[in-house]
């Protein structure tokens, strides 16, 4: 086996499904799994550049903080006049800049990111303030908010869910089958070794958070429309919830080791989770305590299912 | 962004810019409210074994701990199943997956105080398709997406509640001033509006009010604000604080100050900010609404809905238990009723 905590995920996502199927009522519905899939959009949107990252050994925080100045950016724009249809690609555009920042203080000064994008967490959730204040601005129409959470016909899938399926899907084939994402691994591994191997480990580390920035604004968008309320508080603290299924998702938080399947595996887990236990009516302090479990389980277990082959190998 | 790529993207955005698309100006297609269906028939009994849920803004608030018991106590005469769910943070988005939650529960009743009036309308919305009633309260959300709101009060209410507290406490005669939250407090100005007409009345004559102190909602500011109207207006016989920061910093500074028990307080506070200003003396009364008769009034209206008594139109009447006969106002409103007086007499029988 080549990936036992993936596996180990993907079945621990199937059996709790199945328990969870027979046991709470009203859970396995297709209202339900709309709903679920609704909620868990843009943790899965902003955990595919997540992934990403973190195997190249590096974080950014701050993706939660872009989600709120691009809903805030996007509330201002749509006052001051200016077309939906310009909006939705200018905010990605702004995001892809927000982004830039941060990879230009990781890679041109060489920053640590854990750092540098704590400090833009703080920054651009204070620059949405400054953009909006404390308003929210509702007034869009109809067409485009009841289309966020609009289903394919027939089916109780929404249509964020087949934008987020296409981008995982390009961002699994960059990651598992180009030298791009070989590059990463290689990178996340021994950023040293990786450049000596001729990869250019600055530029590939600056468009990570390029993209990073510029997903995290298209959730934000998404995040506003569904809701229907550009505000500048939008998407706090979610960047913990996206390093939580990364991680679960059997990524190192040292880099060098993950898969996408997994990720977007543990982002079903922790989502699935919640639904069941909020609605067989677990209390919400509850729920953060099993969320919390979860997490600290999703760190050391992989960990320890890597250790245990070598300490058998190394024992007589 | 590569150089070639830069010329490429401009042009995209400046195509996009100059074909027009949807704006702010071009119309809004709100949805279609859904108007209040069906008859409604007064004398149809309450049904018993309703589920009704409380959505507070967020749970362990000790508000809306206590008015969600408010409701259970009502939910309890009604024989009826409480219970109550919500976010651990007030965002303005985190209760949608409770009010999905609640739906798919089909629950009868869903009670709730909106942290955004618009981030929970869809779902409320999904959920009354379902077959729910929304009944909101403390906070309102756009009035097409619920059945009824339970307002704590009128600001008329509030006004005219205020002026006559301070007035019976300085004999009606003197200078008195506002301790208010922030200058551009919607709430507050409107309240501070309504006073300024309510003074004008001839029994208020001889009070005159000579400035508003803006404290921000925060204790330290409140605090000195307090300080400095003093400062400004030795003569000033009492004060307004129609916000319970801003009169408990207000009571805190009076407290300590020569001007103890000689200029006179009150506002908008909550017992337990205040008993101990009351119990020394510094405050003779205040008032607020009663959160346990928000939350019983509102279980109440959303069983009268749920029991077909009431649809939600203005006129409609329905009965609440030990609070009586409510009528509904215009936009599907109920009031509770005039803020209560608290003082050395009742404090202690509150906990909020």
């Amino acid at each position: 086996m080549r990936k036992p905590w993936e596996i180990t995920i993907v079945a621990a996502l199937l059996v709790f499904i199945l328990v969870a199927s027979i046991s709470v009522d009203g859970f396995a519905t297709g209202r339900n799994w709309g709903f679920l899939l609704l909620d868990l959009a843009p943790i899965a949107l902003i955990a595919l550049p997540m992934t990403l990252i973190v195997i190249a050994g590096e974080i950014d925080l701050s993706v939660a903080s872009i989600l709120g100045l691009s809903s805030a950016i996007m509330g201002q724009l749509w006052l001051a006049g200016l077309s939906l249809q310009l909006i939705v690609v200018l905010v990605p555009l702004i995001g892809a800049l927000l982004g830039a920042v941060n990879g230009l203080f990781v890679t041109r000064f060489g920053l640590p990111s854990l750092a540098v994008t704590i400090g833009t967490l703080a920054l651009y959730r204070g620059l949405a303030f400054v953009v909006l204040g404390d308003r929210a601005v509702a007034d869009f129409p109809f067409g485009w908010t009841g289309g966020s959470i609009r289903t394919i016909p027939g089916t109780p899938i929404p249509w964020a869910v087949l934008l987020i399926a296409v981008l995982a899907g390009v961002f699994a084939l960059v990651l598992h089958f180009t030298p791009i994402g070989r590059g990463l691994y290689a990178i996340g591994n021994n950023a040293e070794a990786a450049a000596y191997a001729g990869i250019s480990v600055g530029r590939t580390k600056f468009w990570l958070y390029v993209v990073s920035g510029a997903v995290s604004a298209l959730a934000g968008i998404l995040w506003t429309l569904r809701y229907a309320s550009a505000r500048a508080d939008n998407g706090t603290g979610l960047e913990l919830q996206v390093v939580a299924a990364v991680l679960l998702g059997g990524v190192s938080i040292f880099g060098g080791r993950g898969t996408l399947a997994g990720v977007l595996a543990g982002v079903l887990l922790l989502g699935t989770v919640r639904n069941a236990l909020q609605l067989a009516d677990v209390s919400t302090d509850t729920l953060t305590v099993v969320t919390g479990v979860l997490l600290i389980l999703s760190v050391v277990a992989p960990a320890l299912t890597r250790l245990t082959p070598r300490l058998r190998k190394a024992s007589p | 962004m590569k150089p070639r790529f830069v010329p490429l993207a401009l042009a995209v955005v400046l195509a996009l810019a100059g074909c027009g698309g949807t704006t702010r100006d071009s119309g809004n297609d709100s949805g279609a409210a859904p108007q209040a269906s069906g008859q409604a028939d007064p004398n149809a009994p309450l049904k018993t074994g309703l589920k009704i849920s409380f959505l507070p803004k967020q749970v362990n608030n000790p508000y809306f701990t206590v008015s969600d018991n408010g409701g259970k106590a009502a939910v309890t005469e009604l024989k009826g199943e409480y219970k109550e769910v919500g976010p651990s943070d007030a965002n303005a988005s985190s209760q949608v997956s409770y009010i999905n939650t609640l739906s798919q529960q089909q629950t009868d009743v869903i009670v709730t105080a909106a942290n955004d009036p618009n981030a929970i309308c869809g779902a409320l919305q999904q959920a009354r398709t379902a077959g729910a009633k929304v009944v909101t309260f403390d906070s309102d959300t756009n009035p097409q997406c619920r059945d009824l709101f339970v307002n704590q009060a009128t600001s008329e209410g509030i006004a005219q509640n205020q002026v006559k507290l301070i007035s019976d406490q300085i004999g009606g005669t003197g200078k008195i001033a506002i301790l208010s939250a922030t200058p551009n407090a919607t709430n507050q100005n409107t309240w501070i509006e309504l006073m300024k007409k309510e003074l004008q009345k001839p029994e208020y004559s001889k009070i005159q009010l000579v400035t508003t102190a803006y404290g921000n909602d925060d204790d330290q500011k409140s605090f000195t604000e307090t300080q400095g109207l003093l400062r400004s207006y030795p003569d000033l016989k009492g004060i307004i604080s129609p916000t319970t920061v801003g009169v408990a910093a207000a009571a805190r500074y009076l407290s300590g100050s020569q001007y103890k028990g000689k200029v006179a307080l009150t506002g908008l506070g909550t017992p337990n900010q205040m008993r101990q200003f009351i119990k020394d003396g510094t405050v003779k009364n205040f008032a607020l609404w009663n959160p346990a008769d928000l939350g019983y009034l509102a279980a109440y209206a959303g069983a009268a809905l749920a029991s077909g008594q009431i649809t939600g139109k203005a006129g409609e009447k329905f009965k609440a238990g030990k609070l009586g006969e409510y009528t509904i106002g215009d936009q599907s409103v109920v009031v509770l009723g005039p803020p209560t007086v608290f003082d050395a007499n009742n404090i202690d029988q509150f906990d909020f």
